[in-house]
């Protein structure tokens, strides 16, 4: 890929972008959320056009106009959101949109022939006749990977593979990737995750605020160098004596939480927890351990089975649980892990969205009537206080970019001085600069005495913000201590419960 | 840039509209030319009669009235995430609850008094019968696509058998309701006018027009100033930025559900109170299939569907007038043609936005280096 553009309105998402990648290497392409590296790579499996720049695939200059073209060039591409159908088999789903024969059973004899094949040759092994709603993730990547195969995928693009893989998954999702490259497979892949980059790959290309910073051997290269490059400057480390503050009054305590989702799974298993007014708890853990369940359940959002909740003076159990409305009333405010799909509504003016679940309050609303002129002041001061871009309430949600759009929600919740914070991942796609006005708000927002549970996924924004951090596993919470009592490495080992993770570090 | 963007949020749905005119015109054209009559005579005709005489004009603008009742109907549920495809079944209800309100006080109470209370008995009648699919839908999952269209069947099989067995009077052939009394007949417009000194030619156009136009405005109002609109636009958008919000989804199924149950039902006073002066059969006439069409093209924004009914109104007249005045252009050759412009502005009323799009972003490009 040489030269590669593409912008997004305001955004300029790739610039000058180049990017070669070896036959049979494992080729990391590494750098922050929103630092353009997704978008490289839509555009190098066709779902996007760049607005310059050529791609050349294996010696041969392509025009990509769908996902089509791309996999006819021998690209293949496993997203970090499975494309699946969830009531057909695997085998049907590799089938699917690339059947061998026209008549079916045979199509199935002819692609069960080769899948177990390639199952043999590559170890990615998952039983072809279970339904694809009944895999777990580990399984469900390996379809993923298996059906990029054997559409005839020579160069295979993983974004963010290990994000959902629990420890053990992940060692075996890496011992695959050697394997294919044994046998001559290229692939790329994209993370943030430098240890995994240290452990696996033969070359890195390291993005920042769309473009190639670095590009370099992984032998030649070092875990701190690498990250270096990848934030542009090292993160100022916050002395956690500095932010030992006396923790005030607890001002939300949930004791025995316990939710099964409608499938019958638990999903929290009997979670206690307390927050401080004036301390930010921290929850890490491996995504899908229970800490997007605990945030709604603390939001009100969903209803668990079992549990009391006491928030400020008022006490609640599954009989009568907190509501969102009741929790805004109460002081508690959320910004939600998703806000694709809950911060905003994207297809709203940024006005609109600014008053989200405030809607009721005198400031906006009079005798039933918005007042529009309020709101669109109100919208003015949030973006100035987070610096959103552009300042201007009457662009639609989905214009801006995602950091963007992450500030406008922040700027809304931390806005009303909550007694309650929860905040599930702040900074995830916010630029650098954003990332140190985000932090500092949530730090002051403590000093004023705000309690503040914070979930995120990275553990360097965990480390810099929490007094107290706790980490779920499978829905319950394996450890809790103070911030002075772990470290980085130690963090990691916890989330990863004691099962080994890191190889080459 | 911002200039641009602005711009081109409200020219890019008229340009996609006209687009979408067009095409259907050049396809109606060849339709008209394969069967050996002239495209030009045809249009020539059609807008002739839709717009060239006050008697054309008053019938288009009495068309357009419907249109925006069912259009309006449409465009409200649409905004709550639900599509409400039983404008049919409302507007027949609506209808009766105005003709059944009409019959029995009609003759004890003057116009001042019976026109208003038949104007909410048609709404509330049509709220009723939109209420019911969306309780099902709010509290039980049925989906209110199918619950509605068969409560279309329900109501027009209720209307026969009342008129039948009911409402008919004794000895009379004709599938009718007695006449109403004098003081349930909304006024006429030419009669109005003629009133007010002013000549017009006689139409079925009434004062349901000014109707239509408040409910444009109510709507609008609704959507974009009313604290209920936003909420109700948020659960249409976003059921999850709904939740987070506190919004319960099943009270806003309920709201937008009888909103547009009641718009519907507002076609009974055009129909019965406006232009019949009696409960008969198919009132309606598929106008609640149309207001889907309507309701798409105006991009299910009140001011859209405003000017979208005007166009399907102009359609309707000049389309019967073609089948009036053109030798061997029958009525079933018109409905063609208006199938053909639903099939262009409603079904396929997106199919060009991305190449209009496109298009636009290459005759005008996005100025950079503004910042």
């Amino acid at each position: 890929m040489r030269g590669i553009d593409k912008r997004f309105g305001a955004v300029h998402a790739n610039r000058g972008v180049d990017l070669s990648v070896r036959t049979a290497q494992l080729h990391a392409v590494v750098g922050e959320n929103g630092a353009g590296k997704s978008t490289l790579m839509s555009l190098a499996y066709g779902l996007m056009r760049p607005d310059a720049g050529q791609i050349r695939l294996f010696g041969q200059t392509v025009e990509l106009r769908h996902a089509h073209d791309a996999m006819a060039h021998g690209v293949g591409m496993v997203h970090q959101h499975f494309m699946q159908v969830g009531n057909l088999s695997v085998l049907d789903n590799v089938l699917l949109g690339a059947e061998p024969h026209a008549w079916l059973p045979r199509a199935r004899r002819i692609a069960r022939e080769r899948l177990l094949d390639l199952m043999a040759r590559t170890g990615l092994q998952v039983p072809l006749d279970r339904l694809v709603q009944d895999l777990n993730v580990g399984d469900g990547q390996r379809l993923e990977i298996l059906k990029a195969l054997f559409r005839g995928a020579r160069l295979l693009i993983l974004d963010e593979p290990t994000a959902v893989l629990t420890p053990q998954e992940t060692e075996q999702l890496f011992e695959v990737l050697r394997r294919l490259r044994a046998q001559g497979q290229t692939t790329v892949i994209i993370t943030h995750k430098l240890k995994e980059v240290m452990a696996l790959c033969d070359q890195v290309t390291v993005m920042r605020e769309g473009q190639v910073v670095m590009d370099a051997p992984v032998a030649q290269t070092s875990l701190a160098e690498l990250a270096h490059a990848m934030v542009g400057r090292s993160l100022p480390v916050q002395d956690p004596t500095d932010s030992a503050t006396v923790p005030g009054p607890v001002r939300l305590q949930v004791s025995d939480l316990r939710w099964r989702d409608p499938a019958g799974a638990e999903r929290l298993g009997g979670i206690d927890l307390q927050v401080h007014a004036g301390e930010i708890l921290g929850v890490a853990g491996v995504a899908g351990n229970g800490q997007s369940e605990l945030l709604d359940a603390l939001a009100g959002l969903i209803r668990p089975q079992t549990g009391q909740l006491q928030l400020g003076a008022q006490v609640f159990g599954p009989t009568r649980w907190l509501n969102p409305s009741l929790a805004r009333q109460l002081g508690l405010a959320h910004v939600p892990e998703d806000r694709h799909a809950r911060g905003l509504v994207m297809s709203f003016a940024a006005w609109e969205s600014a008053v989200l679940g405030h809607d009721g309050l005198p400031a906006y609303c009079r005798a039933g009537w918005m007042r529009h002129r309020a709101m669109r002041a109100a919208t003015r001061q949030m973006m100035a206080a987070l610096d959103v871009r552009p300042a201007d309430e009457r662009w639609r949600c989905a214009d801006f970019s995602g950091g963007n759009q992450q500030k406008l929600v922040l700027a809304r919740e931390m806005g009303r001085s909550p007694q309650v914070l929860l905040v599930g991942q702040p900074t995830r796609g916010v630029d650098i600069g954003a990332i140190a006005t985000i932090h500092a708000r949530l730090r002051a927002l403590r000093a004023a005495g705000c309690a503040i549970l914070l979930v995120s996924s990275e553990l360097d924004e965990l480390l810099a913000l929490s007094d107290r951090l706790l980490v779920m596993n499978q829905g319950r919470i394996s450890a809790c201590m103070a911030r002075a009592q772990v470290d980085e490495s130690r963090l990691g080992l916890l989330m990863a419960d004691s099962a080994p993770l890191e190889g080459g570090t | 840039m911002i200039a641009r963007e602005r711009t081109l949020a409200w020219l890019e749905p008229l340009l996609l509209a006209l687009l979408n005119l067009v095409l259907a015109s050049a396809v109606a054209a060849l339709v008209v030319w394969g069967i050996g009559q002239d495209p030009w005579q045809v249009l020539r005709v059609m807008v002739q009669g839709a717009l060239g005489s006050q008697r054309g004009l008053g019938y288009t603008l009495y068309y357009a009235t419907t249109f925006v009742f069912t259009g309006l109907a449409v465009a409200v549920a649409f905004h709550a995430g639900l599509f409400n495809i039983g404008g049919e079944g409302q507007a027949i209800l609506g209808g009766l609850g105005a003709g059944l309100l009409a019959l029995a006080l009609a003759p004890h109470l003057n116009a001042w008094l019976m026109l208003p209370l038949m104007v909410l008995a048609a709404a509330l009648a049509g709220l009723a019968w939109a209420f019911v699919p969306a309780l099902l839908q709010a509290w039980r999952g049925s989906h209110v696509v199918i619950t509605t269209i068969m409560f279309n069947f329900l109501a027009s099989s209720l209307l026969a058998y009342l008129l039948v067995n009911w409402l008919k009077p004794p000895g009379s052939m004709a599938v009718e309701s007695a006449a109403f009394a004098p003081s349930a007949r909304l006024p006429r417009v030419h009669e109005l006018l003629a009133w007010l000194g002013l000549d017009w030619a006689s139409s079925p156009l009434n004062l349901s027009v000014l109707l239509a136009l408040l409910a444009v405005w109510a709507v609008h109002a609704l959507l974009h100033h009313a604290r209920m609109g936003l909420r109700l636009r948020t659960v249409g958008q976003s059921p999850g930025a709904a939740a987070y919000a506190g919004i319960r989804p099943e009270r806003q199924v309920l709201l937008a559900m009888s909103i547009s149950g009641a718009l519907a039902g507002l076609v009974g006073v055009n129909e019965i109170a406006g232009v019949s002066g009696r409960l008969l059969l198919d009132y309606v006439a598929g106008a609640g299939f149309t207001g889907i069409a309507v309701a798409l093209m105006g991009r299910n924004q009140p001011l859209g569907v405003l000017l979208a009914s005007l166009l399907f109104g102009a359609l309707f007249q000049g389309g019967a007038e073609v089948a009036f005045e053109v030798r061997g252009f029958t009525r079933d050759m018109v409905v063609a043609l208006q199938g053909l412009l639903v099939f262009f502005s409603g079904a396929m009323s997106l199919a060009l936005a991305p190449w209009l799009s496109r298009r636009l972003a290459a005759w005008w490009p996005r100025g950079g280096g503004h910042g």
